[in-house]
């Protein structure tokens, strides 16, 4: 078999036939594991030969036991021994090999699942934030987790199906027309019927379960937000009007769930009916010519039985259909993400980046987001700033001063001008290079449910314990974790102990310096941080600052009035630059700034009074 | 831990083939017991409670499964009658076979109308009982304390909403066809023994087997299925981790490393899903010797009875169909085994919300509290905990005078939120009473306190739907009119008009495509619209920036107009605009007045106000014991 675990060959299977369509992809995909799927279509076809004998067997058993009255003669009984055991031996090989296709056609399915996880794992990974800012983080996850299912159960219960489905309904049709071509069309004549009615329900209970899991997504909605919300419910008196959205779409989702119902039971009686219905003409179409002595009761008991077996794979039919129609829609879906271009990776001749006097600079910087490329935000910013500086932006909401740090590590790639470190451009240094010299302590400060050194860590996997200890000591968070019970080991996250605003953002500072990074930005990731511990924090991190550039990204003044320079941001441009100092003597946009900020209180409740 | 600081520049999987150890993905994830026990008299009971009311259709259902059973018999005894009187032997007697093919085609319809009727009511019938269930849950979690909803996480009652009550539904199902398995399993028995006992017990003798077979099978499959289950919701969980994460771990070059151990995780998952698969084959070709030595043996010993004449060719095909069926309940009773424990632990799970007790309910005699009561609220010696052993408000007493404004002050953990909770009545206090309007608050209804006394949180909730819908929230009959005016007095007019849709804008999750500030005053406006005599604040203390902050100021003190307020007030601002400024500290009232009166008296609140924190939250616990000097910077 091949080397299932080698994610580079999985990873090579899922990107084949790039463009072509979700089907044709699919099963290329499980042609890269020949053995398997030769053993699963032979397995297939052997199993279904078998189990088309036995009907025979049982119809000659039959007719041997009647000759048996006739003439009971030693013969006659080792004849109809042979038949016994052969029916045993066929019985069990069909087991055998229905065993051998099911367990090779899932593993198959198993493999192609493992091959597109890694390849959807890998490629969410890579692609850039611009792609993760307008895709739903909720749809991906359904993507990776549904949509798979869809197309992993694609070689199962659509491919290998059909070749079974056609081989039984085939072959048992030509046996049937072989022993009495009237009787055989008696015998199948529900099979059209029953595959039309089977296939046209499923591709129906699709389509309502699509909507039906639309309307439940909506019920869910409801309730999810009036449990997170309850306080608010409950504060407003909501209950009622809470109760009513709850009815509205639960009566919604029901109404659907009563439709699919009715569309089952119609159909699987439908089909029943029909079946019994042929069954009970063969009985008396071919009783008829028992009588008449063309037919012999053994023959009759293998019409009858073939029919047995014959009824499940024409109901399979429409699951078969079903199964092609989903391994569709969801192959599409799985496909669409991973021939997504991820617009941000290394540059074909990518070079390792030097880093040498530690100067970044911005020369010009042009940027508007993808989707909105006829609003810029940034509009031409140029400064520099060299190892042992600290610089601070500060400006309006909109100005763009969160977004100029998002270009530094390139999350997002200028769309004109240049920034630069030590010279050279950062698209054409290797990307992880970059991302180590330069890190952002996001405002966003998101949680790994794993403990606290993990997620200190999390940069640095093999950091030492001394270390970790002192990026939290430099952070403000040492004191706090080592008064927890379970200290550096307590789990955070989702499913652990939950941290405030505060110890979020001192979390995400530790880690970041954990990079040790040659460009440090914050930002506005201190604003949930009390100013002395602020302070603390800065005193902390003097030492190492001296070592880098820092960028400190801020609404409250106090969190960078000590910067080594500082640059006012509006509409994408630097509008004034200077020490605070400086910019406060000159008595512009910062100086106005400072002014709200720290106006004495009295002026503050004096114009509250005014607008009593 | 080696080579102390012999740190590397990167975090790869190093030469040596160790990866990180202190690298993982989506960890940490604890699962639900996924089985019970088989039969739980408490857990059924209670959930009959809920087909109770449809328990005639459910009795239809099994009368119907039993019409059903009945003719899945009948069908290879026609058959068997047809060969012996219609076509085998001398006395053929073409008479016999038009009876028999009408018996059959009576049979056929007999078995179309009760699959139909079963089918139909018992999908019903599930369907119903599902959305009653979920119905009833979701209306007690509207009336259950807060004390329970506070505990328990979102995630794990949603997963009661959904995952449990679904295995609910298929449990419905699966009694009503487990009952038409077990008749027709007996049925089959009984007809065979019936048709020819010597033979029937011959054949049978492999029934005893399978059942064997299914218990040794039955617990080393489930615990393969289970693990297979497991390392499924890891791996799926991880991968969750990785998107909701994704740009912290770019921000932190974590893809390589990540991919890594992403691997073996998706491949241990595939090694449990082979494994699972294993087992629930190997049943395959066992079933298939089972069956084959049934009819091997019909046909030998069958066949040299016949010759015996002391049975017919009839019953021999009869007993081929008999067999060809006989392992299908078989199959399916040891499946609906599974399914009957796994409703046992999902029902135990929702009658343990289902029975949380309702602690705060309206007393029988409760009153409204009505729109022309004076709003003064009153804290009378109040002691409350969540716990009662240890109380976070202790004997706390102060009034608010109708109209005043009341800033409630103090650090961290003093209590403030708690006092705020239990105007509402989200909690009962342990001793002494909080009254509104003169009226204990455990007198008046909780939807009449909920219309007088407007909320806004800390951090605002805004619903899915539009802007205008959620400023409307709490009186959804207000007038459009009405609401572009409390918008307009909250300063939130402009940048509402300034969205693609004006009010009719759709918010996202959690109006998320909104800034903090901007859901602030959408949340103000709300209030202004539910028109509540009594306005609670609970002000927003994070990273609002100073424009938006302005405007946020001017608000409160348009939504304070005319109603009495109580704030718990972070920014000086606030406090100082307030008539008057009560000081908790843990749990106690340490002191109440106006600014003036407090900085004169020199106590908690001279000594906060004067370290010029932006905000007293700000304050480090141990600040407040320490003298004042030493954290003057």
């Amino acid at each position: 078999m091949t080397a299932p675990s080698d994610p580079e060959a999985a990873l090579r299977s899922a990107h084949r036939e790039a463009g072509q369509g979700p089907i044709r992809r699919i099963t290329r995909m499980t042609l890269d594991h020949p053995l398997l799927f030769t053993i699963s279509v032979v397995s297939t076809l052997i199993a279904a030969g078998l189990q088309l004998t036995i009907p025979l067997l049982l119809g000659r058993a039959v007719d041997q036991t009647q000759g048996l009255l006739e003439r009971p003669d030693e013969t006659a009984q080792g004849a109809l021994l042979l038949t016994a055991l052969t029916l045993l031996v066929v019985s069990i090989l069909r087991g055998v090999f229905t065993m051998a296709q099911n367990y090779t056609a899932e593993n198959l399915g198993h493999r192609v699942g493992y091959a597109l996880r890694l390849a959807v794992y890998d490629k969410t990974q890579r692609l850039s934030f611009s792609f993760h800012d307008k895709s739903h983080s909720g749809d991906l996850v359904t993507l990776g987790i549904l949509d798979l299912e869809g197309v992993r159960m694609y070689f199962s219960t659509a491919f290998i199906r059909t070749i079974l489905l056609t081989v039984l309904i085939g072959v048992g049709a030509a046996v049937m027309v072989s022993i009495d071509p009237v009787l055989a069309l008696v015998a199948l004549c529900f099979a059209p019927f029953v595959a039309w009615r089977s296939s046209a329900t499923q591709l129906r209970m699709r389509a309502t379960w699509l909507e039906l899991q639309d309307r439940l997504a909506v019920l869910t909605r409801v309730m999810e937000e009036n449990l997170g919300g309850i306080r608010v419910v409950r504060a407003f008196a909501g209950f009622r009007h809470e109760m009513f959205k709850f009815d509205r779409a639960s009566a919604r989702a029901m109404q659907l769930a009563f439709h699919r119902v009715a569309l089952r039971v119609r159909n699987s009686s439908a089909m029943t009916l029909s079946f019994f219905a042929a069954m009970g003409l063969v009985l008396w179409v071919g009783g008829g010519k028992v009588i008449a002595g063309s037919l012999t009761v053994g023959e009759l008991t293998t019409f009858l039985t073939f029919m047995t077996i014959l009824q499940m794979p024409v109901r399979q039919l429409g699951l078969m259909v079903n199964a092609f129609a989903r391994a569709g829609t969801c192959g599409r879906r799985v496909f669409d993400l991973l021939d997504r271009e991820v617009e941000i990776e290394d540059a074909p001749d990518a070079k390792p980046l030097e880093i040498g006097a530690g100067t970044l600079r911005f020369e010009d910087v042009h940027f508007a987001y993808p989707d909105a490329p006829e609003s810029p935000i940034l509009n031409g910013v140029s400064f520099e700033a060299t190892r042992g500086e600290t610089v601070g932006i500060v400006g309006p909401p909109g100005s763009g001063k969160s977004t100029l740090s998002h270009l530094i590590p390139r999350f997002y790639d200028v769309t004109d001008g240049t920034i630069s470190i030590d010279g050279q451009d950062i698209r054409n240094v290797r990307l992880d290079d970059l991302r180590r010299a330069a890190a952002v302590v996001q405002q966003d400060s998101f949680l790994f449910t794993t403990t606290l050194e993990n997620n200190i860590a999390y940069a640095d996997p093999w950091a030492t314990d001394t270390r970790i200890a002192g990026a939290a000591g430099s952070a403000q968070l040492h004191d706090y974790i080592i008064g927890l019970p379970e200290q550096y080991g307590t789990v955070v996250g989702e499913r652990g102990v939950s941290l405030s605003g505060g110890q979020r953002q001192r979390l995400s500072i530790a880690r970041t310096v954990m990079q040790r990074p040659n460009v440090l930005v914050f930002d506005d990731s201190t604003a949930a941080i009390d100013a002395a511990t602020e302070a603390r924090i800065r005193a902390a991190m003097e030492e190492e600052a001296d070592s880098r550039v820092t960028l400190i990204v801020a609404h409250r003044l106090a969190s960078l009035m000590h910067a080594d320079r500082i640059l006012f941001l509006d509409k994408g441009r630097v509008v004034e630059e200077g020490t605070h100092d400086e910019l406060l003597a000159k008595g512009g946009r910062y100086a106005a700034l400072h002014a709200l900020q720290t106006r004495p209180e009295d002026d503050v409740i004096a114009e509250m009074e005014d607008a009593r | 831990m080696s080579g102390a600081e012999m740190e590397t520049a990167t975090n790869d999987v190093r030469d040596d083939g160790r990866r990180p150890f202190r690298a993982v993905v989506g960890s940490h994830r604890v699962e639900e017991e996924m089985f019970g026990r088989v039969f739980d008299g408490k857990v059924v009971g209670r959930i009959w409670k809920f087909v109770e009311p449809y328990k005639s259709r459910v009795w239809l259902a099994c009368a119907a499964v039993l019409t059903f059973t009945a003719m899945q018999l009948l069908i290879p005894l026609i058959i068997r009658y047809a060969i012996d009187s219609g076509l085998a032997g001398e006395d053929a007697n073409p008479g016999a076979l038009v009876w028999c093919a009408l018996a059959f085609g009576a049979a056929v319809l007999v078995n179309f109308g009760a699959s139909w009727v079963q089918e139909m009511s018992v999908g019903r019938v599930a369907e119903n009982v599902l959305f009653d269930i979920r119905r009833a849950m979701f209306e007690h979690l509207q009336r259950i304390s807060l004390k329970f909803m506070d505990k328990t996480e979102v995630g794990r009652l949603m997963s009661r909403l959904q995952g449990d009550v679904n295995s609910m539904q298929e449990f419905l199902e699966t009694c009503v066809l487990s009952i038409g398995d077990i008749v027709l399993l007996f049925g089959i028995v009984a007809v065979m023994l019936w048709l020819d006992a010597p033979l029937a017990l011959m054949v049978l003798g492999v029934i005893p087997t399978l059942f064997l077979v299914r218990i040794v099978w039955l617990p080393r499959a489930r615990a393969a299925f289970t693990a297979a289950h497991e390392a499924n919701s890891r791996v799926n969980g991880a991968l969750a981790e990785a998107i909701h994460g994704v740009r912290a771990v770019q921000g932190m070059e974590r893809e390589r490393v990540n991919f890594d151990l992403y691997t073996t995780m998706a491949y241990d998952t595939l090694q449990a899903h082979l494994r699972a698969s294993r087992y629930a084959q190997i049943m395959v070709p066992i079933v298939d010797t089972l069956t084959g030595i049934a009819m091997a043996v019909t046909v030998v010993v069958g066949g040299s009875m016949v010759l015996g004449q002391t049975l017919d060719v009839g019953v021999m095909v009869a007993f081929i169909f008999y067999i060809q069926r006989f392992f299908d309940p078989i199959r399916s009773l040891t499946m609906q085994y599974s399914v009957m424990q796994r409703a046992m632990a999902s029902g135990q799970r929702l009658t343990e919300v289902l029975d949380v007790e309702l602690d705060v309910t309206d007393k029988p005699d409760a009153l409204e509290l009505t729109h022309d009561m004076d709003g003064r609220v009153e804290f009378d010696h109040v002691t409350f905990g969540y716990d009662p052993d240890k109380p976070v408000l202790t004997d706390i007493s102060f009034k608010v005078n109708p109209g005043e404004t009341v800033a409630l002050v103090g650090p961290t953990g003093s209590g403030k939120s708690s006092a705020m909770a239990l105007i509402h009545r989200f909690y009962d206090v342990d001793e002494g009473a909080v009254r509104v309007g003169g009226q204990d608050v455990r007198d008046v209804t909780q939807e009449s306190l909920g219309r007088e006394i407007a909320m806004v949180l800390q951090e605002p909730f805004l619903f899915t739907g539009s802007v205008l819908e959620n400023i409307r929230y709490r009186k959804t009959e207000a007038s459009f009119e009405e609401v572009v005016a409390a918008a307009t007095a909250v300063g939130a007019h402009d940048f509402i008009e300034a969205l693609p849709q004006g009010y009719e804008t759709q918010l996202g999750e959690r109006g998320g495509n909104l800034s903090l500030g901007q859901r602030q005053l959408i949340s103000f406006a709300r209030a202004l619209v539910a028109d509540a005599r009594i306005l609670v604040l609970d002000e927003a203390t994070a990273n609002i920036d100073s424009y938006t902050e302005m405007q946020i100021q001017k608000a409160l003190q348009t939504v304070l107009e005319g109603r009495t307020g109580l704030v718990i007030a972070h920014r000086l601002a606030t406090i100082r605009g307030a008539d008057r400024i009560a000081v908790l500290q843990e749990g106690r009232l340490v002191e109440t007045g106006t600014h003036g009166e407090l900085m004169e008296h020199g106590g908690l609140y001279s000594r906060l106000y004067n370290m010029n924190y932006a905000s007293f939250d700000d304050v480090p616990q141990d600040a407040i014991q320490d003298d004042e000097g030493s954290f003057r910077s």
